[in-house]
């Protein structure tokens, strides 16, 4: 599926969806697909800071263990506690109910560095298999 | 699709929890063709038979299939094989696919004594386990119901499907009811085909994995290796050392004499983290051994696992941790199997 245009998006198949200074942060469709049938996520707690690019949880499959990766810089104000009891929301609904948390960005214009979707969907066809 | 030792394999089709699931609830086929197969023949077969396994063969009657393992002088494990005997002259043994070359040498390199030869069907035919509770019935329509009632658990018989031999074993690695068939290599797609139109639903790898581990059975390189002997990993009941001499009852006998120094367990957690093979087993601080295997049971909704613990810490229920990446899981040891099907209701 074409990735949606609202978002953002990494390398490492995380999107970002803007609301003011707060991004909602989670994995694209391909990500999940990737990994299959997600069974936990290990997160951090609110009020925890994370920096682009650093490792900010985990995310486990029946296949195997993946790191996630922050795409923002900020701190944490909200994780989806509804993955706790149904983590396969992730793999239903990656871009809507699937989402990880949520990031009050220290600089809201770090976003801009991100991936749009054109060039997420560019790379997903180049880059990987 | 990933490569398994030689062979290109589906991981996954549908989605290992779904796959899991249509298996245990209905009817999956697996496509092992990358597991060795060789047959026995001649008048000694037997005699050759009994002398490479742990396991008396010789009880097997004709149609009769039974487990048992290959060990070497010391009594290391080479493999977990099937034995089956097709007639007094006539024995099929299938092997795992990472050892099938290994064995294959082993197995030239004892046989001369004898008078048997080794008849390789590795590449010349193909493997299909149907598992799950319907998978008799989805079978009927292909070979018949005389033919399928025939096979009894840990049978076998051969019959022949449009023009080529078919053999089928009551047997699997699952924990469900099943068969397991061996056809010639260019029958293969149309059998599977057929078995497709019945209803059976296309199962990989990763599926096959999860079911064997809530089954509790083990899997070779990960629960047993050459620095394994079968006692010590709950095989005991493969190894008949008060009969014939075989490959390494010598050393087995002085192994069941001198007790287990370590015990393969099964694991079961109620913390959330996932144990997977590696992870070092720790009681009290201390580390006392490893995971040999462990994932997600979707049966079960948590993780459970395998691995070696000393012996007096592998009474069932007694409380152990796994370290997963530096976080300390509580474990339990669990009664094997973690998972066992439901009794069938007689119709």
């Amino acid at each position: 599926m074409a990735s949606p245009q609202d978002l953002k998006y990494t390398k490492e198949h995380e999107w970002v969806r803007m609301d003011g200074d707060v991004g909602t942060i989670g994995i694209t469709d391909y990500a999940q697909d990737a990994l299959g049938d997600i069974v936990l996520l290990d997160l951090p707690a609110t009020g925890t800071n994370v920096s682009y690019m650093d490792k900010f949880g985990e995310i486990e499959s029946v296949k195997a263990v993946s790191e996630l990766f922050a795409p923002v810089t900020g701190e944490v104000v909200d994780i989806n506690s509804a993955l706790e009891d149904s983590p396969e929301l992730v793999n239903d609904s990656p871009f809507d109910e699937g989402w990880i948390l949520r990031v009050r960005l220290s600089d809201p214009s770090e976003v801009e560095k991100l991936l749009d979707a054109n060039q997420y969907d560019e790379y997903l066809a180049t880059e990987v298999e | 699709m990933v490569a398994f030792a030689g062979w290109e394999m589906p991981i996954q089709y549908a989605g290992i929890v779904e796959e899991h699931r249509t298996v245990r609830e209905r009817s999956g086929a697996f496509d092992v063709s990358h597991m060795g197969r060789f047959e026995v023949h001649g008048p000694e077969a037997v005699a050759f038979l009994r002398y490479v396994n742990t396991w008396d063969v010789a009880r097997l009657a004709p149609g009769e299939g039974h487990y048992s393992v290959m060990c070497r002088e010391d009594g290391g494990i080479l493999d977990d094989v099937y034995v089956f005997c097709l007639d007094e002259t006539r024995y099929l043994v299938v092997v795992n696919a990472s050892n099938a070359e290994k064995i294959g040498r082993w197995v030239r390199k004892h046989v001369d004594r004898f008078d048997a030869q080794i008849v390789d069907r590795h590449l010349s035919t193909a493997m299909i386990a149907l598992q799950g509770p319907s998978s008799l019935d989805r079978v009927r329509a292909l070979v018949g119901d005389a033919f399928v009632g025939s096979l009894k658990p840990r049978r076998c018989a051969e019959t022949e499907w449009r023009g080529h031999t078919l053999f089928a074993s009551r047997t699997g690695y699952t924990g469900e009811d099943g068969l397991e068939l061996i056809v010639e290599g260019d029958a293969a797609p149309e059998l599977w085909r057929a078995l497709i139109d019945q209803g059976v639903t296309a199962i990989g790898l990763g599926a096959r994995d999860t079911l064997r581990l809530e089954a509790a059975l083990l899997l070779y390189g990960n629960d047993m290796d050459e620095e394994t002997n079968p006692l010590e990993v709950g095989l005991g009941w493969v190894v008949s050392l008060d009969d014939a001499d075989f490959i390494g009852k010598e050393a087995l006998v002085s192994a069941e004499r001198a007790g287990n120094s370590r015990e393969l367990v099964c694991l079961k957690t109620e913390d959330r983290g996932i144990m997977r093979a590696g992870c070092s087993i720790l009681h009290s601080g201390e580390q006392v051994g490893k995971v040999t295997s462990g994932g997600y049971s979707p049966t079960l909704s948590t993780s459970i696992g395998m691995g070696f613990v000393p012996p007096d810490l592998a009474a069932i229920g007694g409380e152990l941790q796994v370290d997963v990446r530096g976080k300390q899981l509580r474990v339990r040891v669990a009664q094997r199997p973690f998972y066992k099907r439901p009794k069938k209701t007689r119709k």
